[in-house]
């Protein structure tokens, strides 16, 4: 099938391969739209590097199944480039740029070199420019996979964090929610509220809604759950911060809280969690610096 | 989905309580196209009649359907691990509740909100 082209192309690389790296790296680094964020020496290093490979890789004789494993070494060097070019905040296009920018070195010798006939030479721009193509979708493919690992670990990383587990006094604990209410969320916030009650002892945990949007069945029966896994390692929920509407809403649905003990405002929350330990406090007017 | 509906419920001057009914019950009828209904398509249309304007969504999937629709309106009735409490809660935080349903032929529930 293609053994004329395989021919040419290893003829062509082991005479001119100083010649052809130098016009690539050159190429790569006067593309107006290169972005900064690739260092030069890396470049360098690997355009050295993948025209190594790829010259072992396509004297095997197959320019057309890249995923055979003669390829591999050229498709896994590949990927590693992409998924760093991909944290260092690169564009899959200037990624994918990296093989389409080799088709004009190779392809101006092609052209001139080796005595082939015009209709070979084009027959071989023509199976030369697919494996390209191939190899430029395979490192727009690794790209896009690495975007989107660093994609779930922020945001797992994100929900770990807009949901931390406050002591705010001996005994108390306090959990701001803040966004949707779904099954991932609530499995790390309870994780987190019954480690926290375990290691601070503490027999009141305070889930205030306020910065959830809806509180429908699904969230609800989240919440509910949440109350009882509490109430097994011995401590209390209140829920505070449940406005009208949603409260209005609730009632609606038919869902039965009367058992879950309710605070409109987390201020109301910390008052009754305090009073419940045996806190009593006493404002001395003649010493108070804020007025209400 | 959660965010177009408030957008057009605050746009045709809804109180924010009928907004979060709205709001609720889209999430409800949601789910359910997605748990129950193997996914599907809702509509969102903001009608004008003479003397009154609203809000109208359509659920529509082309999954199980319902065989009883009867039993699954019952306040706790679940075929998972739900509340059963999103069709009958639905139908109560709207106006008009409309749901139509053939075993193996999907479901279409289309509900109303006016102003
Ligand atoms: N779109 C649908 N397609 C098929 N079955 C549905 C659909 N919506 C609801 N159901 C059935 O009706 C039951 C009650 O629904 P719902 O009141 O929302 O409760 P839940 O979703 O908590 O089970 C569901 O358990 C399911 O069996
Ligand atoms: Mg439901």
């Amino acid at each position: 099938m293609t053994s004329e082209t395989v021919v040419a192309l290893s003829k062509l690389i082991s005479e001119f391969k100083a010649e052809i790296l130098s016009e690539w790296i050159d190429h790569q680094l006067k593309d107006p739209a290169r972005s900064q964020s690739v260092p030069e020496a890396s470049i360098r290093t690997n355009s050295a590097e993948f025209i190594k490979l790829f010259e072992v890789a396509a004297a095997k004789g197959n320019l057309v199944d890249i995923s055979k494993p003669e390829w591999e070494e050229v498709q896994h060097m590949l990927s590693e480039l992409s998924a760093t070019r991909a944290v260092q905040g690169s564009t899959p296009t200037d990624t994918a740029k990296f093989i389409f920018s080799l088709k004009q070195p190779l392809f101006n010798r092609l052209n001139t070199a080796h005595g082939q006939t015009t209709s070979e030479a084009a027959k071989s721009v023509w199976e030369l420019s697919l494996l390209l193509d191939k190899l430029g979708l395979h490192t727009t493919e690794a790209f896009q996979r690495t975007r989107e690992s660093v994609i779930r670990r922020q945001q797992k990383e994100m929900m770990e964090m807009s949901t931390p587990v406050i002591k705010i006094w001996e005994g108390v604990l306090a959990v701001p929610l803040i966004g949707t209410l779904d099954s991932a969320r609530t499995q790390i916030v309870m994780e987190a509220l019954l480690q926290k009650i375990v290691d601070t002892g503490s027999k009141i945990a305070i889930l205030d809604i306020t910065g959830v949007p809806t509180v429908d069945t699904q969230t609800a029966q989240h919440l509910m759950k949440t109350v009882a896994a509490t109430r097994l390692m011995g401590a209390e929920c209140i829920i505070s911060g449940i406005r009208p509407q949603i409260a209005q809403t609730i009632v609606h649905l038919g869902i039965d809280i009367n058992d879950i003990v309710t605070k409109a405002t987390m201020a109301d929350a910390i008052k009754e969690a305090l009073y419940r330990g045996g806190w009593v406090f006493e404002r001395q007017l003649d010493s108070a610096s804020i007025s209400r | 989905m959660r965010s177009a509906v408030k957008m057009h419920a605050e746009d045709i001057g809804f109180s924010k309580l009928n907004q979060t009914k709205i709001v609720t019950t889209a999430s409800e009828l949601g789910r359910n196209v997605l748990e129950h209904g193997n996914g599907g398509r809702v509509m969102i249309e903001h009608i004008k009649e003479l003397d009154r304007s609203g809000l109208r969504m359509i659920f529509q999937d082309e999954g199980p359907g319902i065989d009883n629709v009867e039993k699954a309106l019952v306040d706790g009735y679940t075929s998972k691990c739900g509340l059963g409490l999103g069709l009958s809660g639905s139908k109560r935080l709207m106006d008009d509740f409309e749901l139509v349903s053939q075993p193996n032929n999907g479901t279409t529930i289309t509900v109303t909100k006016w102003t």
